[in-house]
């Protein structure tokens, strides 16, 4: 029963992973960037409702309203005026400008706020918990979680499949000169898909700040988190990164059940077994995914 | 061009220049000096001149497979707190720590083949937190061996009993033997045929195929040697601090150091690291006292670098390459017959 | 007033100058043929028009406005459509994704999805099929319909017929032919000069980055084309330049 319970668990958590790792998915589709920025910007959308919660007051389930527009917003500056130079300069550029970006995003947090951990208390629903079994309880925080997750996936693969937004995204992802020769604008494609990542990207720092606590440099391990999630799912595949999500998720849970101590560890270890036997993942990528 | 396909053209290869070997008797003289400076350094001095020295050494690494290798590793800290441990196990099972560090050197080296197996599989960004998570999983196992303190990481009690001057005097000794000996590695990797395919290559000079030498295996030699390099950092940190403990041992920051120095003095120069080393180690010691606002400086500088001096200081110092204190950078001149 | 003007342009990779100050002119509803060997720059001519790449000097003017310094999809919106080299489609997206990905420049027109299957009717049994997994004939049209899915008032063309069935070619050469009957004026690049003399009312010839020859067709002998293609030292022992076609480089 333990074990059905941690995977029961661990399938939750994957929810939360997925939330995470679909923008960073997607921005690397679209322009081959791997933002290692990724986490610590959705922590940063965490310390901005912190804030607005501290200001204006109420369950912070309402900050939810300002902070995605907030963080899509910034994510549209962000491309504008940091990482489409980066991506100028070069392959090493962007992954050198995230790495620093990343660096100054957990500082700054760190002298702002301290290096303490923080949480967005949400009330009764952080402790409420359904009933499923005999002896196991899911929390409902958590399964709205995973249910938000699934629909920001399939959200999100609806937009790409049947907007002609989405279609310019596909059609950066697939081939860039193709893209702009047929008159689709570049930067306002990669602004987009920036935007998206991290407008999803909050929804899950404020998700953890609300299911557990987090601390300047949690951006660090969301964004590893993020990333074994993708590379386990497989890569160009928003339906394999939910997937990918989850049996990270499972894997953790699993092997907290087994040794405290060792959560991180297994799903590392199931990230790297994937590396080595099936690099490609665990979904081979299609192609109506982004790639 | 076709003969560039085949390899079989005329080369010359140009390398030394009168300033280079002038260059390199200044750069004896400076050893030389260096050698003897614990004389009349003091202690304080000899083991701030250590902490340089352990910096630059991580340049040296970093650059060597960022640079060189044109692969971001953020992960170079497992080698760097990986040989930290080895000189504290090996030190554990009675060996001397003295004779702890050239091992670990070489077991970091040994350690970084499998590793390179997962890393490579991975391109570009996925490479770069690859090799962080690699780095992640060293640091949680080595957590968890109590025999090397768990958590909270344990003491190198092997040269308690030794004079601390002493001890500090020969801990600077090898850093310094360390330096010369990855810069001499570097120097002669690059000069070396596969270097010279390394610097082509990454340069877009030719495609790799035209070089006729394997590039991943090329790759994974400069990896290896980096790590070792890193390694051998690492294992000078566990003499000087005499003690080792996961969360630093294995902490990100040595990432963000290299990075920074390599960046700011000069990506894929050999000059680099030692300009940025030096900047690093002067700011380090001058905005120590403002926390973390020196790491956000730190970024800043980094994102600024990257963007707008990418070649860094040495770049804009020697922008053709001329100047080069060892002339690594082969003019190569083709006699195009046909 | 001209469709496009080139004037004076030049062009560079590096140090390797692949145009020397070329000025053109191309008019309305006219149809151009560049001819040339393989290198000659012809596909570089067409990256100044489409904007990929910026002339080193001179100036690119269309329907009288200085588009020099417009990026690609820009130009897409003013009505210039370059169908590349080697096709590119998004080899990913269904047919119909590829074509719909061509009217992102929002130009009004008489060409829209159903127009494209009429012209091309084998495409419209494909269109639910990843374009990958097209024939070569098939994505030559693809390509070409996903140009004209943004209504341009010139299409370029780059080499349309490489790697194609003689059939096959003479059904795209009829599209193209009904798509200038709709008042689009076409710029065709081609090594198959047999074909593109045909079709064309005038006519340049490319030579190491500089206009060798020009005129009407009609106006041209074999032996000047075969001249000009080559050049003249080598002119001597090519007898046809067809034998450029195959020695790709
Ligand atoms: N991206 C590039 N980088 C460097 N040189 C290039 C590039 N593209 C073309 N060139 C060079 O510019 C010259 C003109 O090339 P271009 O592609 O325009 O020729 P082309 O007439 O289209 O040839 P083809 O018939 O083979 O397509 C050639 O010498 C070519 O090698
Ligand atoms: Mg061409």
């Amino acid at each position: 029963m333990i074990w059905t319970n941690a995977v029961i668990q661990g399938l939750l958590l994957g929810g939360l992973y997925a939330i995470f790792a679909c923008g960073l998915s997607l921005m690397f589709g679209v322009m081959r960037l791997v933002n290692l920025a990724h986490g610590d910007l959705g922590v940063l959308g965490a310390y901005f409702a912190i804030i607005l919660v501290e200001h204006l007051g109420g369950n912070p389930l309402w900050t939810f309203a300002a902070v995605i527009p907030v963080a899509a917003l910034v994510g549209y500056l962000l491309q504008r005026f940091l990482l489409d130079h980066a991506l100028n300069g070069g392959e090493l550029s962007p992954i050198l400008v995230t790495f620093g970006l990343s660096i100054i995003i957990e500082n700054l947090l760190q002298q702002t706020f301290g290096a303490n951990d923080q949480s967005l208390n949400i009330g009764a629903l952080s402790y409420q918990s359904w009933k499923i079994a005999s002896d196991i309880y899911v929390g409902r925080l958590n399964v709205i979680i995973f249910v938000v997750a699934v629909l920001v996936i399939v959200a999100l693969q609806l937009f790409l499949s049947r907007t002609p937004a989405g279609r310019a995204l596909r059609a950066t992802a697939d081939n860039r000169r193709a893209a702009a020769l047929s008159g689709i604008d570049p930067k306002r494609t990669r602004a987009m898909a920036t935007a998206i990542a991290l407008a999803t990207v909050a929804v899950g720092g404020l998700f953890l700040a609300m299911r557990s606590s987090f601390a300047p440099t949690s951006g660090s391990a969301d964004l590893l988190f993020a990333f074994e999630a993708v590379i386990i799912g497989g890569l160009g595949n928003l339906w394999g990164t939910l997937v990918g999500g989850l049996v990270l998720g499972v894997a953790q849970t699993v092997g907290s059940q087994i040794n405290p101590a060792d959560g991180i560890l297994i799903g590392d270890l199931v990230f790297l077994a994937v590396l080595a036997f099936r690099p490609q993942g665990l979904i081979a990528s299609r192609s109506v995914a982004v790639r | 061009m076709s003969d560039l396909l085949t390899g079989q053209h005329d080369v010359s290869v140009t390398r030394g220049t009168l300033g280079s070997r002038v260059a390199l008797g200044v750069g004896i003289a400076v050893v030389v000096a260096l050698i003897f400076a614990p004389a009349v350094a003091g202690d304080s001095a000899t083991n701030n001149l250590t902490q340089f020295l352990i910096l630059l050494i991580m340049a040296i690494g970093w650059n060597l497979v960022a640079g060189y290798g044109g692969m971001v590793s953020i992960g170079h800290q497992a080698f760097i707190g990986f040989a930290s441990y080895a000189v504290l196990d090996l030190s554990i099972h009675g060996v001397l720590a003295w004779y702890a560090v050239p091992m670990a050197i070489v077991l970091a080296g040994l350690i970084s083949i499998p590793v390179s197996w997962l890393a490579f599989r991975l391109r570009g960004g996925y490479f770069a937190i690859g090799t962080w998570v690699i780095a992640q999983v060293f640091q949680l196992v080595i957590a968890q061996q109590s025999n090397l303190g768990g958590g909270a990481g344990a003491s190198l009690n092997d040269l308690n009993n030794l004079n601390p001057i002493n001890r500090d005097n020969v801990t600077y000794w090898f850093a310094l033997g360390l330096t010369v000996l990855s810069l001499g590695v570097t120097a002669l990797l690059l000069r070396s045929r596969v270097g010279m395919a390394l610097v082509a290559v990454r340069d877009e000079e030719f495609s790799a195929a035209a070089t006729g030498v394997n590039v991943v295996r090329t790759k994974r030699l400069v990896f290896i040697l980096s790590a070792a390099i890193c390694g051998g950092a690492g294992a000078l940190l566990c003499l000087s601090n005499l003690e080792v403990q996961p969360n630093s041992a294995f902490s990100i920051q040595y990432s963000a150091f290299m990075i920074f120095m390599v960046l700011v003095g000069g990506i894929g120069s050999f000059e680099g690291p030692i300009i940025g080393a030096i900047i690093f180690f002067v700011l380090q010691q001058s905005l120590a006292s403002y926390g973390a606002w020196y790491l956000v400086i730190l970024g800043g500088f980094a994102i600024i670098v990257t963007l707008w001096l990418p070649r860094g200081i040495w770049g804009a110092i020697d922008p053709h390459h001329r100047r080069s204190l060892v002339p690594l950078r082969h003019r190569i001149d083709y006699d195009e017959i046909e | 007033m001209a469709l496009l003007r080139l004037e004076g342009t030049t062009a560079y990779y590096g140090h390797l100058q692949a145009l020397h100050e070329l000025s053109i002119e191309l008019e309305k509803g006219e149809i151009l043929a560049v001819i040339g060997a393989n290198g000659a720059g012809k596909s570089t001519l067409l990256s100044l028009i489409s904007g990929e790449l910026r002339p080193r000097d001179g100036r690119v003017y269309f329907e009288d406005h200085d588009i020099t310094r417009l990026a690609p999809h820009q130009r897409v919106r003013r009505g210039v459509a370059l169908v590349p080299e080697g096709r590119h489609l998004f080899s990913t997206l269904t047919v119909e994704d590829n074509l719909l990905c061509g009217a992102a420049a929002r130009r009004q027109g008489t060409w829209d999805l159903a127009a494209i299957y009429e012209l091309f009717p084998f495409v419209k049994n494909r269109r639910k099929h990843r374009a990958a997994v097209l024939s070569g004939g098939e994505q030559q049209a693809v390509a070409i319909g996903r140009a004209l899915m943004s209504n341009p008032s010139l299409l370029l063309l780059d080499e349309v017929s490489l790697g194609l069935a003689p059939v096959v070619i003479r059904d795209l050469y009829e599209g193209l032919l009904r798509i200038t009957a709709e008042g689009t004026t076409l710029l065709l690049v081609e090594q198959n000069i047999t074909e593109a003399l045909r079709v064309a009312n005038y006519t340049i010839c490319l030579l190491e980055g500089r206009v060798v020859l020009e005129g009407a067709p009609s106006s041209l002998t074999q032996s000047e084309i075969t001249e000009a293609y080559f050049g003249r030292q080598q002119s001597k022992d090519s007898s046809s330049p067809k034998r450029a076609t195959r020695a790709k480089k």
